[in-house]
């Protein structure tokens, strides 16, 4: 925890406080606070009678770095990765000069309050999640601090769309701002140079801290932690494979990372059904062991039908979320 | 663009300074020198003295840096964000220098309208990915930083995996106060890997005494001869870093 924060008091207002821009004189009725952090109070206003979002600073520079990665999304027709940009302008209160933006508001839950409506859902949305970013490193960019607070499932679709666009980073640049558990830099793992594998290391810690909500610190060797961390729960022992090959940097790209996870995910579905709380399933070691046993006359048969069943899997996943 | 070099001093302490000069004279004197001086305190939960804590806030003032007080769990982040802010707040000092040259008048990035600002913030991002940057570590070691230093020099090693992946070039270098036998001991001398200290760091405190004031002016002492800060922003300036090794 940091300790001193005399300026931020300055621009943390109460519901009712009425934000009037310097430069354009447009009016935001603050209605609550969303949320803060390192950079900022992110406000719920009203403007012009529409629910947005509305993120102060006392830092300038913070502030017009977001609001440069927000204007280049709005430049990529149909982005809807994070919010939209709907207007930027400074407070002037007192003797102080306050920067802001004005955002779209999302409506929903972050992350990991999501996946408390039970677990099928994890699997869903770390493919969605792997969607987004296989966009957001085609445009030239790595989101950086990925972690559960900073993703919004939007309701009622279920779609995955990203906050705190803070500390997203040109490829090929180092890393500014991380959050210790999702950072490899911090477990060992490589370095905080801006490549998707950074993001793809936090996605799969994503994945592991869907299923240790209070996350844990390291206390020896990276590697080996985590892989215990990954073998002792057995919903995370069906995506093994996947979530250790992110963590050792092994996908160079979302998409490669994603048609991986989504193979496991119709092995599971073709042994006995999406993974769910509560039912046991092998683990995807066994079933990678029972399937080499299988004789070759067998071999096409169980093609066909895994396929078929996978078709249908996603077909059933598809017609839940649109 | 061919950027300069951005020169700091981290301090790490826990508290009061008790001997020698006033530490914030001396960090003033590494300002005037273009070294800026960034101070993170370490507390232990729920122990805030409040003396230590305006001698921290004033050093950094005093040397145009930034300070941050923390409990040593949060070191490690807090250590690259601060000389990560220190870097930034330099190199937005001599944007705004420029800018009020170019502008006449006294014009900081916060008076332009807020659509202007992004190319300078992108100026100011590529400067602090490309700039070369020396960081001179100052490493209180008095008696009540024992069993705070193995947190320190882990998150002097994680500080080096930030920087180590900047575009530009990192020099460090290391000095522990009080020293065995001086009020102040040169640990590590200039060198690109801060990593090299992970085998001499000290377990042990060495006393009592807390001479933050002479530490700062022996640190100042170490750096080499430097060119103006402006040069920073203007293209024909060759970098003037020279080894000191
Ligand atoms: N556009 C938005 N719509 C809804 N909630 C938001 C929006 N932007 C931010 N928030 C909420 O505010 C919180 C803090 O915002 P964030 O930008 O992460 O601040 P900081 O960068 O200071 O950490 C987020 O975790 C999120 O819950």
């Amino acid at each position: 925890m940091m300790i001193n924060h005399s300026l931020r008091n300055q621009y943390k207002v109460s519901p009712g406080t009425v934000i009037k821009g310097k430069w354009y004189n447009h009016e935001y009725r603050i209605i609550k606070e969303l949320g803060n952090g390192a950079n900022g109070i992110v406000y719920l206003a009203d403007c012009h009678g529409q629910d947005a979002a509305l993120k102060i600073s006392d830092n300038s520079m913070s502030i017009s770095s977001e609001i440069n990665i927000l204007k280049s999304f709005a430049k990529v027709r149909g982005c809807t990765l994070g919010p939209s940009l709907l207007a930027v302008d400074d407070w002037a209160v007192k003797d102080k000069v306050f920067p802001f933006y004005v955002m779209e508001y999302i409506k929903g839950e972050n992350y990991l309050d999501f996946i408390k409506k039970g677990d099928s859902w994890t699997a869903v949305l770390i493919l969605r999640l792997l969607k987004n970013l296989s966009l957001l490193h085609g445009m030239g960019y790595i989101f950086g601090d990925l972690k559960p607070e900073n993703l919004i499932i939007s309701a009622p679709a279920g779609d995955v769309r990203f906050v705190d666009v803070g500390g997203i980073t040109p490829i090929g640049r180092s890393i500014k701002e991380f959050t210790e558990f999702f950072d490899r830099g911090y477990w060992g793992m490589g370095s905080r140079k801006a490549d998707p594998a950074y993001d793809l290391f936090a996605a799969a810690m994503i994945f592991i801290n869907s299923y240790y909500p209070k996350r844990f610190g390291r206390k020896g060797e990276g590697l080996s932690e985590l892989t215990r961390a990954v073998n002792e729960h057995k919903e995370l022992r069906r995506y093994e494979k996947v979530i250790l090959k992110a963590l050792m940097g092994k996908y160079d790209t979302a998409d490669s990372m994603r048609e991986e996870l989504l193979r496991i995910i119709s092995q599971n579905s073709a042994k006995g059904g999406i993974p769910n709380q509560g039912t046991k399933e092998p683990s995807l070691v066994q079933s990678r062991t029972a399937r080499k046993k299988k004789t070759k006359g067998r071999h096409l048969e169980s093609l066909i039908l895994v396929l078929l069943i996978s078709f249908i899997y996603i077909l059933y996943i598809y017609s839940r979320l649109l | 663009m061919n950027p300069g070099t951005i020169r700091q001093i981290l301090l790490i302490t826990d508290g009061c300074s008790n001997h020698g000069e006033d530490p914030s004279a001396m960090a003033a004197l590494a300002r005037e020198q273009g070294i800026t001086v960034n101070v993170i305190g370490v507390v232990d939960q729920d122990i805030i003295d409040e003396k230590g804590l305006s001698e921290i806030e004033s050093i950094a003032k005093a040397g145009g840096g930034v300070s941050q007080v923390v409990y040593s769990a949060q070191l490690s982040q807090t250590v690259q964000m601060v000389t990560r802010k220190g870097m930034t707040q330099t190199i937005q000092g001599v944007v705004n220098k420029e800018l009020q040259q170019i502008l006449g008048r006294s014009q900081t990035i916060e008076d332009l309208p807020p659509d202007k600002r992004g190319e300078i913030v992108e100026v100011v991002d590529e400067l602090g990915e490309t700039a070369g940057l020396q960081v001179l570590v100052l490493v209180d070691t008095s008696a009540s930083m024992k069993h705070k230093l193995p947190t320190v020099k882990e998150a002097l090693l994680d500080l080096s995996l930030s920087l180590n992946a900047r575009m530009g070039e990192n020099h460090f270098s290391v000095f522990i106060f009080p020293g065995k036998k001086s009020e102040v001991e040169k640990l590590l001398d200039w060198t690109p890997r801060l990593e090299a200290l992970t085998n001499i760091f000290p377990k042990l405190t060495t006393g009592g005494m807390t001479p933050t004031g002479p530490a700062l002016r022996e640190a100042l002492g170490s750096f080499k001869k430097k060119r103006s800060l402006r040069s920073l922003l203007s293209n024909d300036d060759k970098p003037f870093f020279e080894e000191s090794v």
